[in-house]
């Protein structure tokens, strides 16, 4: 057997110098892909990230592994077409909530539904960068940016009910503070076969600065931060002192368990065929006083479409034999002259 | 042109007919199968379908009308025919649409139990003119089709409402009978496609059959007719639409390059008809992707042509413009990707279910910045096939996007195929990288994914998955050789005249223009795309009226063959006929400085002969056109 040189993330560092503004979280993910890449020794040669417009999408040049910087919004349906063509390839997928959410939008869903076999990783940082700070399909209402001077009036999109919507078998959600966790979730997006969608806050410290400071700083995380953990009863707070159970009406609420204790807190279950308690999850944090979830949403199996196509394609090479010009232009009534 | 062989029977060299009724009437499937027994027989075809675009309009209205055309000849013929010679009008509207076609003396059959007053009515009829003398000019025979099917039909328990749909295969029965078709192939055809309800198939045999016997036995039909089998190639034949020899010149090619086939694809009129077609076929090295929209059909090609298949998109009207963007793209990787454009009517929605040679500009020049692609357009229904493998044959071999365009007429419309011997096929396979192709200053070996060839201009493909080649490619300007990111203005110069150097070098490759020109013309009628048939057969009449005239029929529309600039200045008059207002003309003008002269028709419908032969001959005789 031949020796298998460990790598380092060196190896997965392209020769093209980084044009990031200094200080954008994009940098962190960066460097948690190509340490976790090379942690798990992945095949350069193998791997393919595809990528639309928008700063985010710079990042396949940084990765020294084939890559494809495509068009706004186009990138899952691309990376669709190379996926089904190259079941043999590890794809990724990277975009902003502009490139994935508004543009590309439609492309994202179809993408998640048909389950091809990719990871999705969509940067959000609320904001259209790369374009100089209007707002984008995930600002917040209200926000004042450059095209809504007197205030967004749309209604944001909330990227993991929409996924969820969309019957994604890989929904996380993770930020840019925190590079194992980061790691974690990518990791295991990466080991899920089909369509993986994973949500990276992300920090724009030009035009958003701090658009999720109040929940992934260091001293806000244990508060507003509730980490998902598989079989684990949903806490968080110090001490893990709240919990989520379900309310008489079906909503979730929030338990302090120094008044009712632990009993009728839930437990989560990343492998639930049922989306109902994920799609809960995924709406928590709207107000001040609830958590922003972090983690597994949901990681169920499903058939991906890939696998489905290759199976098809062995089911008609059974039935009719291999692909044969003479017999394919026989195949209706001829006659001779 | 007749020639009486004995009483009943009377041989013709060339018959047109055209089977008309509402959408729901079952024309398609009756002329199909006229066609197809035809065929078989060994006669030479061409067919037109035209039909509407709504599934079922209103019934007996004029805007329900579909029809089915057919050509049938004893010897080569080249389009369906300007004008039938027997018309099958299931109703009033179908009549009133199609009447005007009908040659003086032709053969009218009319289903008499249609001719109420209330569809009389809404074609909008005063009177019934098969009763009035308005149709005297015809050779009418009223046949009440419906009541006798009906009586056909009566035994097998069916109810009315579903006998009554048999009325086709009536009609059907009684023009093979009158034009001494082979039937059986009609009968197994009928078991074959309706096997799931054998009442149906019953319903169908025996109208079928009443339909001949009624021919055989009423009076009214003094003789029958019959076309002899045609003298084309010797060699083994059948029947193609152009969108399934596109379809099979597809696959064709994809087995010749020893590629697989990616076909990402929206449905959408007429094109609709390749993606079945292909999705049939999946023993093959190939896929088919139903996409979410135009934008992801294409993306998903150009997504599998990156991963080193055939990646193809087949659409007309607006997908085509939805589809640019990605085009633009794939000019910039410098990909293989096919774009199949089956023309229609525009702008807008247009006319989905007719044929128009509008697109020409749009795929020649419908993108921002400077992005030229090939262009290769078929020019028969049968040549689609061979039009697809040049099609697939330039992408791979200059890794570039390749147009091909066809039209609704030809996509529906059907001509015997000679099938082909594989083997003859163009081997059309080419190389991947496999190994660095440059040594840097250092010593260290790498590859440029945009280190060219010096003949073709074409750059290197490196397939994911091939150790040691990984890069990056995108639609940012990139420095010729290494593909990096590039914003200086000397490179993107270099790359916008390379790009275009590269499509020009396409030429190379591409047979010159051929000119059929016997005598020494002075006119050259100058065509592309689906006017071929109504060209040859005018130019052909007017030879034999024994006028000199020049014929050239252009496939590849960019590049030109190299010898087009030589062939038009040594024309003094070039015809250019155009189902536009005249987008080939304006290309020529611009690109040789030859004036040319435009015959435009924008109605949907394709050229007739005459047409083009009232033309030519006004041309002959120094006239104005």
């Amino acid at each position: 057997m031949a020796m298998i040189e460990k790598l380092t993330r060196k190896d997965f560092m392209s020769d093209q110098e980084v044009r990031w503004c200094p200080g954008c979280g994009d940098y962190s993910i960066l460097a948690a892909m190509q340490l976790l890449l090379a942690d798990l020794g992945v095949e350069r040669h193998n791997t393919v990230f595809i990528s639309g417009i928008g700063c985010a999408a710079r990042f396949p040049y940084y990765m020294n592994t084939y890559g494809m910087h495509s068009i706004h919004g186009r990138a899952p349906a691309i990376a669709t077409g190379l996926a089904i063509a190259r079941p043999d390839l590890d794809v990724w997928v990277i975009g902003g909530d502009g490139d994935m959410l508004s543009i590309g939008a439609n492309h994202l869903l179809h993408a998640l539904r048909r389950n091809i076999n990719l990871v999705i990783v969509m940067f959000n940082n609320q904001i259209y960068g790369l374009t100089k700070g209007q707002y984008s399909p995930t600002s917040e209402l209200g926000k004042i940016t450059k095209s809504s001077p007197f205030g967004s009036a749309d209604q944001p999109f909330n990227p993991i009910s929409l996924a969820l919507g969309a019957e994604a078998t890989f929904v996380a959600r993770t930020h840019d503070m925190d590079r194992s966790h980061m790691q974690y979730v990518l990791n295991r997006a990466h080991q899920h076969k089909g369509a993986s969608f994973v949500e990276i806050y992300q920090n724009c410290n030009v035009f958003n600065d701090g658009a999720f400071e109040s929940l992934t700083g260091k001293e806000n995380r244990q508060d507003k931060l509730l980490m998902l953990r598989d079989k684990e009863p949903i806490r968080f707070g110090q001490d893990a002192r709240y919990g989520i159970g379900l309310d008489q009406d079906g909503c979730l609420r929030i338990i302090d368990t120094d008044l009712e204790g632990t009993e009728k807190i839930l437990t989560h279950n990343e492998y639930q065929a049922d989306p109902s308690l994920a799609f809960a999850l995924s709406r928590l944090g709207a107000s001040e006083t609830e958590p922003r979830p972090m983690g597994i949403f949901r990681d169920i199996e499903r058939e991906d479409y890939g696998a489905a196509m290759t199976a098809q394609h062995e089911a008609a090479q059974k039935k009719n034999g291999h692909g044969d010009l003479n017999k394919l232009f026989r195949s209706q009534a001829t006659w001779q002259v | 042109m007749t020639v009486a062989s004995d009483k009943r029977r009377i041989n013709l060299d060339a018959l047109v007919i055209r089977f008309a009724g509402d959408s729901g009437d079952g024309m398609q499937v009756a002329g199909d199968r006229f066609t197809a027994g035809s065929a078989i027989f060994g006669n030479d075809i061409a067919t037109f379908p035209n039909y509407p675009a709504e599934i079922r309009a209103p019934a007996g209205t004029l805007a329900g009308v579909s029809a089915f055309q057919v050509q049938i000849a004893d010897h080569d013929i080249y389009t369906p025919g300007d004008s039938p010679m027997v018309l099958v009008a299931m109703n009033p509207a179908a009549l009133k649409a199609n009447i005007a076609d009908l040659a003086v003396g032709g053969v009218l059959i009319c289903n008499s139990d249609a001719f109420d007053k209330r569809n009389l009515e809404k074609a909008g009829y005063q009177s019934n003119p098969t009763e009035d003398g308005s149709l005297d000019n015809y050779k009418l025979y009223s046949v009440p089709i419906t009541s006798l099917t009906l009586e056909a039909c009566k035994d097998i328990g069916a109810k009315p409402r579903d006998a009554e749909r048999s009325k086709n295969f009536f009609a059907l029965g009684l023009i093979t009978w009158l034009y001494d078709r082979p039937y059986q192939s009609t009968l197994d055809f009928i078991k074959l496609r309706y096997a799931k309800n054998p009442q149906v198939v019953e319903a169908n045999t025996l109208a079928f059959n009443a339909g001949r016997h009624f021919g055989e036995t009423t009076e009214a039909f003094e003789s029958s007719f019959e076309i002899l089998p045609s003298q084309l190639t010797p060699g083994e034949y059948t029947n193609l639409t152009g969108n399934m020899a596109l379809s099979w010149g597809l696959i064709a090619a994809s087995t010749k390059a020893s590629l697989p086939l990616f076909l990402g694809s929206y449905p959408i009129t007429p094109a609709s008809d390749i993606l079945h077609e292909l999705s049939k076929h999946r023993n093959f090295n190939l896929v088919t992707f139903q996409a979410e929209d135009e934008i992801a059909a294409v993306g998903s090609a150009l997504g599998a042509s990156f991963g080193g298949a055939i990646g193809v998109t087949t659409t007309s009207g607006p997908g085509v413009d939805l589809k640019s963007e990605t085009i633009g793209l794939a000019v910039s990787l410098e990909l293989p990707l096919i774009l199949v454009d089956v023309q229609r009517g525009g702008p807008s929605t247009g006319l989905p279910t007719k044929a128009e040679q509008s697109d020409l500009l749009h795929v020649l020049f419908g993108r921002h910045g400077e992005a030229p692609v090939a262009v290769v357009a078929a020019a028969t229904p049968a040549h689609c096939f061979e039009a697809a493998i040049e099609a697939v044959r330039i992408a791979l071999m200059y890794r570039t996007p390749v147009y091909l365009l066809s039209d609704g007429y030809l996509a529906n419309g059907s001509e015997p195929f000679c099938i082909p011997d594989p083997e003859e096929l163009p081997d059309i396979s080419i190389e991947f990288a496999t190994s660095p192709n440059k040594i840097l200053s250092d010593g260290s070996e790498v590859f440029w994914p945009y280190l060219r060839d010096q003949d073709t201009l074409a750059r290197p493909l490196a397939r994911p998955g091939t150790r040691g080649l990984e890069h990056r490619i995108g639609g940012i300007e990139k420095a010729d050789g290494t593909g990096n990111i590039s914003y200086d203005p000397a490179n993107h110069e270099l790359m916008v005249r390379l790009r275009a150097a590269k499509i020009e070098r396409i030429a190379d490759s591409i047979p010159p223009l051929q000119v059929d020109d016997p005598d020494g013309a002075s006119i050259l009628v100058l065509g592309w795309g689906s006017t071929h048939g109504a060209i040859l057969a005018a130019v052909n009449e007017v030879r034999k009226l024994g006028k000199k005239i020049a014929r050239a029929h252009l496939v590849h529309l960019n590049p030109f063959p190299k010898n087009l600039s030589e062939i038009l200045n040594r024309y003094e008059t070039v015809l250019i006929p155009e189902m536009n207002t005249g987008q080939l003309a304006m290309v020529i003008r611009s690109t040789f400085l030859k004036d040319v002269v435009q015959l435009n028709k924008i109605q949907g419908i394709p050229f007739k002969v005459s047409e083009i032969k009232a033309a030519l001959i006004s041309l002959l005789d120094g006239g104005q056109l």
